[in-house]
């Protein structure tokens, strides 16, 4: 497990405004009505992935809780604990990946996408309907629905913004190799 | 040696990830209340020279160290970061990053609030210190309040709060515009008066810092010392232009009139220098030789706005009436402050933003009505820092994503790509990833980006920031030879050096308002317009009145035009 | 000029507070909140947010907006509650009182509006507590007083980074869309929703790779300033209770027991005239 440095706390801190400014300002229509694609997953999935759990937990944490505060609606805990699971589950699932050293292969791809479709899944219809349940005393059939449909749309903004981002931040780390300028 | 702060012997490091040392033999020392300059050009080692001095290395980055390095008589790498930070103060090249209080009174007052300082012993200190570098009536503004020579002037504070033994500036002129970099300059030499501290700058717009005396300039190149000498002696011997460092003008100009530079006239600077009056006729009579050039033949009108007005929704009015005129294949310079309208300017005429009131034609047909997609098949828009538009891994899709989103077939983009890569020397590294190429080879890669797409004009913000004298050069032949190829270039920039060289016509933005609209050699001989926008007066100016010539405005031109024909 | 505190600087006795103690505020009057359904609990706690806002001088324009917003979503949510759940009320208080003599599944229940009656008190309750914290408490007083309430220092301080940066990354994500957008990337609603995210990526890709470079400078900048040398840290923004911090936190205390004792006399979390 990566330790907590400064560059960790930085991190943390600018991994949690991306998180706020994507979710609050950022509006991508996912088809359904009402619905938007949450982009913000996506980073906070590569944040955790490169800066470890502690970065991924305290930016989901941080970033959700920013945006419920600004909209004014309440913090609605339920949610922002799941998007702060999520954050610590994909730094815990990609410790062991090498990122930050320009290495992201197929079978980190692989291990990447299977983690974030079980974290977003345990999130967001385990975790956020059952807490909504707990404390706001919801009706069950709802929330669960909720979640699912949320799940469902993180998992494809991840598969796409996160393996994207995963993929160019490794391949802008400079490797020694020998590239040869060619005629 | 008791005043000697801080001494490199025959010092070198490598770091862990490079197969050979970047610093070799370095070996000098710098006394108290010195002040020093470091000079070089890109890749040359300062950087690294840097963060040896504040100690990142050997903390952050790691690395071999050989040779010794001693602050304050103790070696480095036997202190701590921490230790380190109490004598040596850095003002990074980056005063967004080193700004991270919320309010300029937080900033100050970060690093003894990390000393676990009391908060009403800050309450005392944070005044005073701001005071010391005139910020005492910002204390409570945020950052995006501020200008960037004031930034900068927070990030002084928040290492004297320290009281520390050096003052470390890394690039303290790079994203300032000229007036405020000279100001920068002034400031750092009152502080070094104030504090009695001993000053290191790391630049390489050598004539710029010179306006203030300095000790010694150390010039590097290679990641070894070339020259550790006064500025009198250094600008003496030919060692600038050889290292890549440009020397100021006026001895270039003295140079093309024979006077021979020595250390006797003290050339260090225009304010310094004693002409001998056969110098000075030496120099008229280069006047009266050089011949001005003709000037460029231009096509018919391609943009032109019309009392365009543009405020932002939080009121803040950007554009107060523009009214210009650019013609087919005209190199055109857009200068003036931060905030006196210029990138407005170019978001409006890119379709960015909507103006309010006015209209702006494009080869006489109102384009109001273009989408940002549309108006980009004619006017190609390249940010300052590349990296803020490179959003593929390899270069050829790079190139071809403005196509491709545009739907055009796979095989004719194809030969389009090879084509704009063979234009802007790319070729040779087709199929790089973006990332193993250099700044410069980033810059033009979005410039390819946007040639693929065939526009009429392009305008680059700041095509040169932060770039050393080859590179710059570098990039700046480039414009031109894609200017003279038929390709309309308006240029929004702070440097005076490039308007004065390059740009066929300066355009001066001032408060939302044009003030002048004149060539480059006109505008920066004209006092009134430079203070009103906060340019700088070229020093040509100043040598062609020291030598009694009558028209200093045409001298400059002339210079100008004989530097071009020679040097090309 | 930050989007996120609206904080208004108007003298108020609230205002006079810390920022701790108006945290530890929020939170101990939200988790009341939470405990309980008791609708005459809840109805105190609503009477009394909004009399809070007017004490501390927040004017209806200074917060019309948050508050529309959160009505549209407070009703949204109503409507999907009864949507989904028509009888949740009827479960939860154990009796079935059809109404206007309709019966049926979506037949009106007085369980049922009872029901909603208490979900929308719940939000009366603490909203406008929070629209109060927004207002009155300074942004650069936020990490201080959350290092103060006993969280890590360091954790205190990348909120503080987080509102910091909050501007810069707005202005560059807006910078870098414009620029892209200009190459012929769209967001619109004319493409498909996976076109969408791809476009999405080349803006965020020049974003974070941006920000990578920046988390590196800044945490350069501050190692240089020495940050984390210690194991405390003092605040600039730092202020010390005074009484009325320490009443302020233990009227909220008491009201946390009440919620706590209520539920325990109620012998479940609603309170129920219907039996």
């Amino acid at each position: 497990m990566k330790k907590f440095s400064v560059k960790t706390i930085v991190a943390t801190g600018i991994g949690a405004a991306l998180f706020f400014v994507l979710g609050r300002f950022v509006a991508i229509p996912s088809g359904i009505p009402n619905t938007n694609i949450s982009i913000q997953y996506g980073v906070l999935a590569f944040i955790a992935a490169v800066f470890g759990p502690i970065a991924g937990v305290l930016a989901g944490l941080i970033g959700h809780f920013f945006i419920d505060f600004s909209f004014g609606w309440g913090v609605w805990w339920s949610w922002v604990i799941a998007s702060a699971f999520f954050g610590f589950m994909m730094g815990f699932v990609a410790s062991k990946m090498k990122i930050d050293e320009g290495q992201f292969g197929k079978k980190d791809i692989l291990i990447f996408n299977a983690a974030q479709i079980v974290c977003h899944l345990v999130a967001w219809v385990v975790i956020a309907p059952v807490l909504d349940i707990l404390i706001y005393q919801e009706p069950a059939n709802k929330v669960f629905l909720q979640g699912l449909v949320g799940a469902g749309i993180n998992i494809v903004a991840t598969a796409v913004i996160g393996t994207l981002l995963c993929v160019a931040y490794a391949a802008a780390i400079p490797k020694k190799g020998s590239l040869k300028e060619e005629e | 040696m008791e005043d000697c702060l801080l001494s490199f012997e025959d010092f070198g490091f490598q770091y862990n990830a490079q197969q050979k040392p970047t610093l070799y033999n370095i070996s000098f020392s710098v006394k108290k209340g010195e002040k020093i300059l470091i000079a070089g050009p890109s890749g040359c080692g300062k950087s690294t020279l840097v963060h040896c001095i504040n100690g990142l290395i050997p903390f952050s980055y790691k690395g071999q160290m050989t040779g010794s390095l001693k602050i304050k008589g103790k070696e480095t790498r036997d202190l701590s970061l921490f230790d380190l930070s109490k004598s040596v103060g850095t003002v990074l090249q980056d005063s967004d990053a080193q700004f991270v209080g919320l309010t300029v009174a937080e900033d100050i007052a970060f690093a003894l609030e990390n000393d676990c300082v009391a908060t009403e012993m800050l309450k005392i200190r944070v005044p005073e210190v701001a005071k010391l570098v005139h910020i005492e009536d910002f204390l409570d503004h945020a950052p995006v309040e501020l200008s960037g020579g004031q930034k900068q002037r927070v990030s002084l504070a928040g290492v004297l709060v320290d009281d520390v033994d050096i003052l470390l500036f890394d690039e303290p002129l790079a994203n300032l515009d000229p007036a405020t970099g000279k100001q920068a300059i002034e400031l750092i030499d009152e502080m070094q008066k104030k504090t009695g501290a001993a000053v290191i700058i790391v630049e390489h717009r050598l004539e710029d810092v010179l306006y203030k005396p300095v000790d010694r300039i150390i010039l590097m190149g290679e990641g070894r010392i070339i020259a550790d000498t006064t500025p009198d002696r250094l600008l003496s011997g030919g060692f600038l232009s050889e290292n890549g460092i440009r020397e100021p003008l006026y001895i270039t100009a003295l140079k093309y009139a024979n006077v021979e530079i020595t250390p006797l006239i003290k050339p260090s600077s225009i304010k310094s220098i004693k002409l001998s009056d056969e110098d000075k006729l030496k120099v008229r009579n280069w006047y009266m030789t050089a011949k001005a050039a003709e000037d460029k033949k231009l096509g018919g009108m391609l943009l032109k706005t019309d009392s365009v007005k543009f405020a932002y929704d939080n009121g803040h009015v950007a554009l107060k009436g523009i009214t210009v005129a650019v013609k087919e294949g005209e190199m055109l310079a857009i200068v003036g402050t931060n905030g006196a309208g210029k990138s407005t300017f170019s978001k409006v005429v890119c379709g960015f933003e909507t103006q309010q009131e006015g209209k702006i034609f494009f080869k006489g047909e109102d384009i109001e009505g273009l989408s940002i997609k549309e108006r980009a098949d004619h006017i190609g828009y390249v940010m300052q820092n590349p990296n803020q538009m490179i959003s593929k891994v390899m270069i050829a899709d790079e190139v071809a994503l403005g196509l491709r989103t545009r739907g055009v077939p796979e095989d004719i983009i194809r030969e389009k790509v090879e084509k704009v890569l063979k234009v802007c020397g790319l070729w040779p590294f087709r199929n790089w990833p973006i990332s193993a190429l250099s700044f410069g080879q980033k810059k033009r890669v979005t410039i390819a980006s946007i040639l693929a797409l065939d526009p009429e004009m392009i305008i680059l913000d700041e095509p040169t920031a932060g770039q050393d004298y080859r590179h710059y050069t570098d990039i700046m032949e480039f414009l031109l030879k894609l200017n003279q190829s038929g390709i309309t270039i308006v240029m929004i920039t702070h440097d005076m050096h490039l308007m004065l060289e390059y740009a066929d016509r300066a355009i001066v933005f001032s408060d939302g308002l044009i003030i002048a609209d004149d060539t480059a050699a006109h505008i920066l001989t004209d006092k009134e317009t430079v203070d009103k926008a906060s340019l700088k007066e070229t020093s040509l100016y100043e040598l062609a009145l020291m030598c009694g010539i009558d028209d200093p405005g045409d001298y400059v031109k002339r210079f100008i035009d004989y530097e071009r024909e020679v040097m090309r | 000029m930050n989007n996120l505190f609206n904080y208004i600087d108007r003298p108020s006795p609230i205002h006079r507070l810390t920022g701790a103690t108006k945290c530890v505020c929020l939170l101990l009057w939200s988790f009341a909140a939470m405990f309980t359904y008791d609708t005459r609990f809840l109805f105190i706690l609503s009477v009394a947010s909004f009399v809070l806002l007017k004490v501390s001088r927040i004017k209806w324009k200074d917060v019309s907006f948050m508050m529309v917003f959160t009505a549209a979503f407070l009703l949204m949510n109503n409507i999907l509650v009864y949507l989904f759940s028509p009888h949740h009320g009827t479960e939860i208080y154990g009796t079935c009182t059809y109404l206007f003599g309709l019966t049926g599944k979506y037949a009106p229940t007085a369980e049922q509006l009872f029901y909603h009656l208490n979900y929308f008190l719940k939000y009366t309750a603490t909203i406008p507590f929070i629209l109060l914290f927004v207002c009155t408490t300074n942004p650069s007083e936020f990490a201080a007083s959350l290092n103060k309430i006993g969280v890590k220092y360091s954790v205190a301080y990348s909120v503080a980074l987080a509102l910091r940066y909050i501007p810069d990354v707005q202005r560059e994500y807006h910078d870098i869309s414009q620029a892209q957008q200009a190459r012929g990337i769209e967001m619109s609603k004319k493409a498909t929703p996976l076109k969408r995210l791809k476009s999405a990526a080349s803006i965020l890709v020049p974003l974070i790779l941006s920000s990578m470079d920046k988390i590196e400078t800044v945490s350069n900048a501050m190692e240089l300033r020495g940050f984390g040398k210690n194991k405390k840290r003092t605040w600039y923004m730092g202020r010390n209770f005074k009484p009325a911090d320490i009443a302020a936190m233990a009227v909220c205390i008491l009201l946390v027991a009440i919620s706590y004792a209520l539920n325990i006399l109620n012998k479940s979390r609603f309170y129920n005239p219907f039996i």
